[in-house]
């Protein structure tokens, strides 16, 4: 096979990969704050997903334009969801705020499937056929616009963290909770909107996916499992690892995909994840716990 | 042996356990095809629940990925079957090591790299996800297409074969349920149970205490595996058809973990009390559901998530431990 052709098709990786990166850095985020595993993660991408789809079958909003308003209002999902369900299962032992989450995810899967039907539905846009020639390579439009996308809401979400009060009130919340606690920090409030910054993150990759995956209500826990080998992958609470592990899974897959079957991607990105926790437990950025 | 097995269990309890057991025996007389399939699910469940507790509600070791010690037991047995002619109880002398040594494999990897806790669940689904992938390509069990075994109408039950009335895979799990809750107690009341409940509760406060760590948590592994696949046995036999995507499928591990924890994690009768309430409540809104003409996939679900929420909410400790309480049982502590 010609080598132009693994090029493009490792562009094409990279690009989803880093959409893959956003949701996965959305996970991270909640993670390295509120400590709570998101069970439901790629659930909540579908209801963004669906959001993104029926917005564009009614009114043929460009997938660009909703992820602003679209992200908003998984944000507001996250804050409340914080808020009135797992507030109170911050202390509770894993297992509890697991079972928790899988209840949400249960119930998005199929309040989605009961309005929206077990259809696979997919946005068609004016620019879906498009691409970019570049040298030898040809790249669909699509997934450069998705991943400078992810780029200027990843580098929003660092200055956030780094340079805003709100975000560095939050990242002591990670730090030390208790000391967060002592000097006076709201915590519960800077946790739900810690949840709700996640579940956002996911929610712009959602409107990014609807682009490049048709979507069925079931194709929550599969996004919730790739989100978690992907954080993995990165590092857990390390948000460049979440990028990063994103491209690595995303090339793997498309790899995989040429190279022996599409069906046979998961096995590969899987097998990706294991040789991390056996070789490098913290991810490939994260740092090691003392 | 009995009388260390019987300590602390107080008059009432084995009342009561009898009291079920003679139910539980005799249902089938009475129930109708309907029941019996709705109780033959429960004991499966109340069995698999029992030997993932072995892993989480003992050890502290959080599997989400039993569904691969199903498979593999499953997918062994009926290979076997289908392409050697071997009987299901010889399968069984496969199977069980098979999955035993792939338990084995996942727990060397974890405990000797130190993967714990989130990690160590998210490898366990990572080795399901990859078993799942791995037999949708392998020709051997048919892949994706599905492996089915021969059925026939069988005149008569064939146990050597398990082929025949869904009665007598009842009584198997009912037996094999039986049999579980008593190992487990006696796991529990011997040494090995204390060590478990020491690495449970603080690795290394255990580890310091002289217990070799890596070697208990290896025999959790591969107990759990290898009773766990003695239900995907059952299962292949039971349902005859074998298909990756579903036996292999993160939901399927999901739904293995579910009883227990809302049953209760680490008490003995959890498990199967949760089997009962989660299947129970499944089909019984199937049951409401269709009384009043609703047909839209996905109500049912969406009621079960609503219910397990509530559940979790008001009893985090689990359901049993509640109940227990509330019936006059509570169990001595040793």
């Amino acid at each position: 096979m010609p080598l132009d052709l693994y090029l493009n098709v490792a562009v094409g990786g990279i690009l989803t990969g880093l959409v893959y990166g956003l949701m996965a850095l959305g996970l991270s985020v909640i993670f390295g704050v509120v400590r709570v595993v998101n069970f439901a993660h790629g659930e909540m991408m579908t209801i963004a997903m669906y959001i993104a789809i029926t917005l564009f079958t009614a009114f043929h909003l460009d997938p660009m334009v909703m992820l602003v308003p679209v992200a908003a209002v998984l944000f507001a999902f996250g804050y409340v969801l914080q808020t009135r369900l797992i507030n109170p299962f911050i202390t509770r032992p894993d297992t509890s705020q697991f079972l928790l989450l899988v209840a949400v995810a249960i119930i998005i899967v199929n309040v989605l499937l009961i309005a929206f039907g077990p259809d696979a539905r997919s946005v068609q846009t004016t620019y879906a056929f498009d691409s970019f020639q570049v040298g030898p390579l040809i790249v669909d439009a699509t997934k450069v616009y998705a991943g400078v996308a992810t780029f200027i809401v990843a580098a929003a979400l660092f200055a956030f963290f780094r340079f805003t009060l709100i975000g560095k009130a939050i990242r002591a919340c990670a730090d030390n909770y208790t000391g967060a606690l002592v000097v006076g920090l709201d915590v519960k409030h800077l946790y739900a909107l810690t949840f709700g910054i996640g579940t956002a993150c996911v929610g712009a990759a959602g409107v990014m996916m609807v682009m490049i995956v048709d979507v069925t209500p079931t194709l929550g826990p599969a996004y919730t499992l790739l989100a978690f080998v992907i954080v993995i992958t990165g590092g857990l609470g390390s948000m460049l690892g979440a990028l990063a592990g994103g491209v690595l899974i995303g090339l793997t897959e498309a790899m995989a995909g040429l190279v022996f079957s599409p069906s046979a991607k998961s096995m590969f990105s899987f097998a990706v994840l294991v040789l991390v926790l056996l070789f490098r437990p913290q991810g490939i950025l994260g740092k090691r716990a003392a | 042996m009995i009388a260390r097995l019987l300590d602390g269990v107080s008059r009432r309890t084995l009342l009561m356990l009898g009291a079920l057991l003679i139910v539980l025996i005799a249902a089938p007389l009475f129930a109708g095809d309907y029941l019996l399939t709705v109780l033959i699910l429960i004991l499966y469940f109340a069995y698999i629940g029992q030997s993932w507790n072995i892993m989480m509600g003992f050890a502290g070791l959080l599997s989400l990925g039993h569904a691969l010690y199903v498979g593999l037991g499953a997918y062994t047995a009926a290979a076997l079957y289908v392409h050697f002619g071997v009987g299901p109880w010889f399968g069984l002398l496969a199977a069980v090591p098979v999955a035993s040594l792939a338990g084995a494999f996942i727990g060397f990897l974890a405990f000797r790299f130190r993967v714990a806790g989130v990690y160590f669940a998210i490898l366990t689904i990572a080795f399901a996800e990859f078993a799942r992938v791995g037999f949708d390509h392998l020709g051997w069990t048919r892949g994706s297409a599905g492996l089915f075994l021969p059925v026939a109408q069988y005149a008569h039950n064939d146990l050597w074969n398990l082929r025949g009335h869904p009665a007598m895979f009842y009584y198997i799990l009912l037996a094999a349920t039986t049999l579980a809750l008593i190992g487990c107690r006696a796991l529990l009341r011997s040494r090995i149970g204390y060590f478990w409940l020491a690495i449970r509760e603080d690795e290394e406060a255990a580890r310091s205490a002289g217990i070799d760590v890596f070697r208990y948590k290896m025999i959790a592994v591969v107990i759990s595996a290898g009773m766990t696949s003695f239900a995907g046995v059952i299962y292949a036999f039971y349902y005859n058809n074998l298909f990756p995507e579903q036996v292999f499928h993160i939901l399927r591990s999901i739904e293995i973990i579910l009883g227990p924890i809302v049953g209760g994690l680490g008490t003995l009768f959890g498990p199967i009390l949760g089997a009962f309430i989660l299947t129970g409540l499944s089909e019984t809104l199937t049951a409401v559901l269709n009384a009043l003409g609703v047909d839209i996939p996905g109500v049912k679900q969406v009621f079960y998530g609503v219910c397990l929420l509530l559940v979790i909410t008001a009893l985090p400790e689990g359901v049993w431990p509640w109940l227990r309480a509330r019936i006059g049982l509570k169990e001595r502590q040793p």
